[in-house]
């Protein structure tokens, strides 16, 4: 069985990226995690589109204002440097180009940047939020995902299957067993697990991955 | 110029049938409750207001507000970007059995069409949903060499919005995170209806404080202490209380 990264040890990893100064928009679900691994000395802020720039910690259970929440619905906190501003402002900051790094889940993501994360197909009710949106206008659009599915599938493809939340968007892959760009229309293997062998690894995945360049070991601390 | 009404019956009144309702909110916080729930009321003594196409983000969440309103069997269409939640069973279990029809829309792309709707822009292109289903069917058109999809203004007969201090001219506030959809539901509708925690009188909002200014308003009714939707859920409210 290949060891593989836990979603907190590919949230660190996603975290490492992320340059002092920047605003950010996590997606709901493990993306969140991100938030807790900013490196020292870097001040990022988080955006979250249902209105906050610069929100805190979630607040100790019973002390929640459910007029302070982040697009999780989860209550969070204020904290020196806070901003609020309605719907409008807060997708303009999406779709205007303002924000630097997007970092979202993913059900596949295609050599050709293509991503689909909001539909499984036409059973059940349909949900897109602010999916769409922000796969448009964050200088990166990053996924965090298990490079496979729970049956063992690959989720990195050739081209996505199922219904697509934005074309050629994706500019970098975190997954449980590498690191990939998209380059030009197709996947370019920047880190993998140590010990992973390279054919393993591609036997993994839908697509071909590129080496142009030396392929640095994926090395996650324990968390 | 006196905006204020005196009680929630008065404030939900002119609500009629067929009607487009844009309700605030994203998820609870700023969600409307007592104003939707006396729309509810309203529907249980005469039978009116029915067939209602709503507004908002969600679906609702447990058996309150938007919740109850779906439930009571007064809304025909939803336009939401995220019909999902911790608890949307009401909703769910009516799309499903097709009786209630859905539109969905992204996020931000519902945010700039009730914009859009309140500031007198017809269509705009947005990049947005390009390429995707949610496409299917709106002009593309190209700019600087990015392809871009048209889409149409929102606008609606009634907004229900629930905002923080207001005055008598329908200046408003509104508290942290449950400002979102606020501001631009009340531009949008032809008759906006708000509830505040507060009504104070002219000059005591700070005219650089003032987010949502009175000329979008047209009803203001005072809710003292308003409900959350969080709090009555983790308390398994139901709304109206089924009788034993």
């Amino acid at each position: 069985m290949t060891v593989k990264l836990t979603p907190t040890q590919m949230a660190w990893r996603a975290a490492q990226d992320i340059a002092d100064g920047a605003y950010v928009n996590l997606g709901i679900g493990f993306p969140e995690m991100v938030a807790r691994f900013q490196p020292p000395g870097r001040e990022a802020i988080f955006h979250t589109e249902n209105g906050i720039l610069g929100f805190g910690e979630a607040p100790a259970p019973g002390t929640e204002d459910w007029d302070l929440i982040n697009a999780g619905k989860k209550a969070v906190t204020i904290k020196p440097g806070t901003a609020f501003f309605h719907h409008a402002d807060s997708f303009a900051m999406v779709r205007g180009g303002h924000l630097d790094v997007a970092i979202l889940g993913a059900y596949e993501v295609a050599e050709n940047g293509d991503l689909a994360n909001w539909s499984t197909g036409p059973r059940g009710v349909p949900a897109v939020g602010g999916a769409m949106d922000l796969v448009h206008g964050a200088k990166r659009v990053a996924v965090m995902t298990d490079h496979v599915t729970k049956d063992g599938k690959p989720k990195l493809l050739k081209r996505c299957t199922l219904p697509l939340t934005g074309v050629g968007c994706v500019t970098r892959v975190y997954s449980s067993l590498a690191v990939i760009d998209i380059e030009g229309g197709r996947f370019v293997l920047r880190e993998k697990l140590p010990g992973l062998p390279f054919d393993e690894l591609q036997s993994l995945t839908g697509a071909e991955l590129h080496t142009p360049d030396p392929v640095a070991d994926l090395i996650v601390p324990e968390l | 110029m006196d905006k204020t009404v005196p009680d929630l019956a008065a404030a939900v009144a002119g609500i009629q049938d067929g009607m487009t309702v844009m309700i605030g909110g994203f998820g609870g916080s700023g969600a409307p409750i007592e104003l939707i729930h006396a729309l509810i009321d309203r529907f249980l003594a005469t039978g009116h207001p029915r067939d209602l196409t709503v507004v908002n983000n969600n679906a609702g969440n447990g058996h309150v507000g938007l919740a109850a309103l779906i439930e009571a069997g007064m809304v025909r269409k939803l336009i939401c970007s995220f019909p999902r939640s911790a608890d949307p069973v009401v909703f769910t279990e009516l799309y499903q059995a097709g009786k209630i029809e859905l539109e969905l829309v992204p996020q931000g792309t519902l945010a700039e069409r009730i914009r859009a709707g309140g500031a007198g822009i017809p269509a705009f292109y947005t990049p947005t949903s390009y390429g995707t289903d949610l496409a299917a069917g709106k002009p593309v058109a190209e700019f600087d060499g990015r392809p871009y999809v048209q889409e149409r203004w929102l606008k609606a007969d009634v907004a229900l919005v629930k905002a923080h201090l207001g005055d008598r001219l329908g200046n408003l506030t509104y508290r942290m995170a449950a400002r979102n959809f606020g501001p631009l539901m009340c531009m949008a509708a032809a008759h906006t209806v708000v509830q505040v925690s507060r009504i104070v009188e002219p000059g005591a909002i700070d005219p650089e404080a003032v987010v949502t200014p009175g000329i979008f308003v047209q009803a203001v009714v005072e809710v003292p202490n308003p409900a959350q939707e969080e709090d009555l859920n983790r308390a398994r409210a139901v709304y109206p209380q089924v009788a034993q």
